[in-house]
């Protein structure tokens, strides 16, 4: 285990070296982008939408009892900027695109196809492990931004049309204008970008590390997927702790 | 390019070995390759051609011994960046990613080596070369064995190598793309001059192309020497593999 840190970070430190050379590939980082886009923006639409819906249905019967449904928009509004959005969709990439590019930089391995890059003195972590670290370094924020924005408009129907619940749209929302800061939605925005970056290099390296045939490439991306949905709940708390220490 | 960069390297192997896992793959292999020269490296399926090669590449890294190009080891600092190598690989490594063009291109393209339309001039130009023409925007997928090969040799000619490794070149190719194959190895030698080693079981190709061969055997070497002092050699292994022949009774009907 302290092996495969060792090797991740080290992974990390070259990638963030060979920034200088983003320019040079700059068409796969937005090759990359839209394949992210392209493979996680309904879905995460979808998710967003639900995740706001059960969370407003689920706080606003509890609330709603005591007569507090007045405090929906804002908890809705603040569980999804500062917690479930960054959470979920950066599990959502781990799992649609962490393991594309495992499976991809897998197969590459496998077939001998990094090793003629090296051969053409082509580095495969400028070639690779780059444009694909800075895509989703750019992509999951923004796609944060909307899974915000899509799940507090699922909670605000949710509240709106569950006759338990059964308040206006301008109090739903006046009340999340309230109590959502721009900081809780850049306290998502960093974890998020944190999370980013773990995905990429988890992702990559199980990729780059691949040995064997097909069960390899699919053993790498079981890793690869897994690795990072650990890693990213494990910093959650950590990072959670330490945004909720510097917003004292 | 100058005449000077169209050098071709020595490669001098030394005391190289290799183990996987504690099973002795290379047992101390010491041989040169001299400027200009084609090495062809002959031996039985398992015997660590390929993983000789890997390591004359620096895709390996040896356990014991070194490599040196020109007299400088590979391991040093930025030794490998001096000369420009290329290596056809069995499976011709093609990268599925891309298209055969931008396969081709790669090179000067990753390395800037030339604007885009020259880039185009050249790929075309290799390409029909390996008898490919027009065929830059195919994906790899929509090849057969040979033409990936094929392929994978326009994209080592891009380069201008000073030392080009071909592991096994013509296997996967049809009689007539092998025969193209050799005469293309012997025409870039006499072009550029580039030293080639070649690891092969085709035995009309090896004799057809080597100035000297190398037979090894479970990481060893059997024989160094020209092809004609190769086929006179009476080591009982070395003359089975040159003189295997397919003889199989064909059942009575």
């Amino acid at each position: 285990m302290f092996q495969n840190i060792g090797e991740l970070i080290i992974l990390f430190w070259r990638t963030l070296q060979a920034l200088p050379r983003l320019v040079r590939q700059r068409a796969k980082v937005f090759d990359q982008l839209f394949e992210i886009g392209n493979a996680s923006l309904l879905m995460a639409c979808i998710l967003s939408f639900f995740i706001g819906g059960v969370l407003a249905l689920q706080a606003g019967s509890v609330l709603a009892d005591r007569g507090l449904t007045n405090l929906i928009g804002g908890m809705v509004g603040v569980s999804m900027a500062k917690e479930l959005a960054p959470v979920m969709m950066s599990i959502l990439l781990a799992g649609r695109i962490g393991s594309a590019m495992a499976a991809e930089i897998g197969s590459m391995c496998v077939y001998q196809e990094i090793d003629a890059l090296k051969t053409m003195n082509i580095n495969p972590i400028h070639y690779l492990v780059l444009p694909r670290l800075v895509a989703i370094a750019v992509a999951l924020p923004i796609l944060v931004v909307f899974s915000d924005l899509v799940g507090w408009f699922g909670g605000a129907l949710v509240c709106v049309f569950n006759q338990h619940i059964g308040i206006s749209f301008e109090a739903y929302f006046n009340n999340l204008r309230n109590v959502v800061d721009v900081r809780d939605v850049i306290d998502g925005l960093i974890k998020c970008f944190v999370f980013a970056l773990v995905i990429a290099t988890v992702s990559c390296h199980q990729g780059l590390q691949t040995i064997g045939g097909p069960r390899g490439i699919g053993r790498s991306v079981t890793k690869a997927v897994v690795n990072s949905i650990v890693l990213i709940l494990i910093l959650d708390y950590f990072l959670t702790r330490m945004l909720l220490h510097f917003e004292k | 390019m100058s005449a000077a960069e169209h050098d071709s390297v020595e490669v001098e192997v030394r005391n190289l070995r290799k183990s996987f896992n504690g099973h002795p793959v290379l047992k101390g292999l010491n041989f040169d390759v001299t400027p200009g020269e084609i090495f062809v490296i002959m031996g039985p399926s398992g015997s660590g051609k390929s993983v000789l090669l890997k390591h004359i590449i620096g895709l390996e890294t040896p356990d014991e011994g070194e490599i040196l190009l020109n007299g400088e080891s590979i391991q040093g600092p930025a030794v490998m960046d001096k000369y420009r190598l290329a290596m056809v690989f069995q499976s011709g490594a093609l990268l599925n990613s891309l298209t055969v063009g931008e396969n081709v291109g790669l090179y000067l393209i990753e390395h800037r080596l030339k604007p885009p339309a020259e880039i185009r001039r050249v790929v075309a130009e290799k390409l029909e070369l390996v008898g490919l023409k027009g065929l830059e925007e195919r994906s790899p997928g929509e090849l057969s064995g040979g033409m990936k090969k094929r392929v994978a040799i326009a994209r080592a000619l891009v380069i201008e190598p000073q030392l080009i490794l071909y592991d096994e070149p013509t296997s996967e190719l049809d009689p007539l793309m092998a025969v193209t194959i050799g005469e293309e190895i012997l025409a870039l030698n006499e072009r550029i001059h580039v030293t080639s080693i070649v690891v092969s079981h085709d035995r009309d190709l090896a004799f057809a192309v080597a100035d000297r061969m190398a037979m090894i055997n479970e990481g060893e070497i059997l024989f160094i020497g020209t092809p004609d002092e190769v086929k006179r050699h009476n080591h009982p292994l070395i003359q089975r593999f040159i003189h295997a022949e397919l003889s199989v009774p064909k059942p009575s009907l």
